[in-house]
């Protein structure tokens, strides 16, 4: 790794709607990217919900930020760790979140899924190895 | 603050950014280039279309970065590349193609 | 490569002491701010959730403690009280902080 990266991880803990932190920290995202960093994505407890796919906002009156998630990949970020206890404790499988996929530079621009199912202990490792860590 | 089309005020912030992204028009991209000292051509309307697609399908206005890399791969590497982009936009081709496009400022553009 | 993590919600309240608690390590600490004070109080069911939690340790912020009057007789053995200079202590003895919104 070169010097001056450093590993960020953003954890995401909330459900999408019923608060800002999930915009917020899209955003934040999507603005530090830009300082090209490593950087992972984390989605346990009720951030699972962040990933569901389907959403339709339009009776809330608020923008539908779901799609915005799929253009992670075009950002470089190619790291989503979910957390699958979370998502079992909520009755999901992975075949209920979005597709997140990013082009591997390294394998001739292949499309590759960027979400990574983990068990709670892997994630408890993958936030250890990061240098900082944001929660939202 | 506002601009002026066909006798209709549509309003913008105080960077030229249009307040409400479905008051946009075709007349009302040439008004906000006419302000941006640009003449749009076919090429200058590839790009701000393009940008209009991108915000459609991801409900976001690409930074510069990723703007180039999604024009290199639908164009090709003689229009998805900074020097090309910044010929059309000299002052920004995120930020002045997103304006005249009724986009919000891009995502990542501090 | 330890962790100060900081929680500030009442465990009675949200699942994020034990959300934080599933992903402590070995030689991490968790600071108890604000309304998460009241997990340190002996005889509560968060209290068995400190103790049980082995290898971590635990600290509460004295101010907190005291705008809610627990002195220092009711909090469970084992959890450190700190003064605003104590925590600015934890920050710079972990490597990194995470706080657990």
């Amino acid at each position: 790794m070169s010097e001056g990266v450093k590993k960020f991880l953003y954890v995401n803990r909330k459900a999408p709607h019923g608060t800002i932190y999930a915009l917020e920290a899209l955003e934040v995202v999507l603005i530090g990217a830009a300082f090209e960093q490593d950087v992972s994505l984390a989605f346990l407890d009720d951030g699972v919900f962040q990933l569901v796919k389907g959403w339709d906002t339009s009776e809330l009156g608020s923008k539908n930020f779901q799609p915005t998630y799929t253009a992670l990949g075009d950002y470089d970020i190619s790291k989503v760790f979910v957390e699958r206890e979370s998502l079992e404790e909520r009755g999901l499988t992975e075949a209920d979140l979005l597709e997140l996929t990013y082009e591997d530079e390294d394998d001739d621009w292949a499309e590759k899924s960027s979400i990574r199912v983990v068990s709670r202990e892997e994630m408890a490792e993958i936030m250890a190895e990061n240098d900082v860590i944001l929660s939202f | 603050m506002a601009y002026e089309v066909n006798g209709k005020t549509v309003e913008h912030d105080e960077e030229g950014y249009i307040t409400n992204l479905s008051d946009w028009s075709k007349e009302l991209a040439e008004v906000i280039a006419k302000e941006e000292n640009i003449d749009m051509t076919d090429e200058h309307w590839e790009v701000v279309n393009f940008l209009r697609e991108y915000y459609d399908e991801y409900q976001i206005a690409p930074a510069i970065r990723v703007l180039v890399k999604a024009m290199k791969k639908k164009f090709g590497p003689e229009k998805g590349n900074n020097k090309y982009l910044y010929e059309l936009f000299p002052y920004g081709p995120a930020k002045q193609a997103c304006k005249i496009a009724g986009l919000p400022k891009p995502t990542g553009c501090v | 490569m330890a962790m100060l993590h900081i929680v500030n919600k009442s465990p009675y309240e949200t699942g994020t002491l034990e959300s934080c608690l599933n992903h402590a390590r070995e030689g991490d600490t968790v600071l108890l701010i604000e309304d998460a004070v009241y997990a340190a109080m002996k005889g509560g069911r968060a209290a068995n959730a400190l103790s049980a939690a082995k290898g971590v340790k635990f600290a509460a912020l004295s101010a907190d403690l005291k705008a809610r009057g627990i002195g220092e007789d009711r909090i469970v053995e084992g959890t450190a009280v700190v003064d605003y200079g104590g925590f600015v202590d934890l920050v710079v003895a972990n490597d990194k902080t995470q706080s657990w919104l």
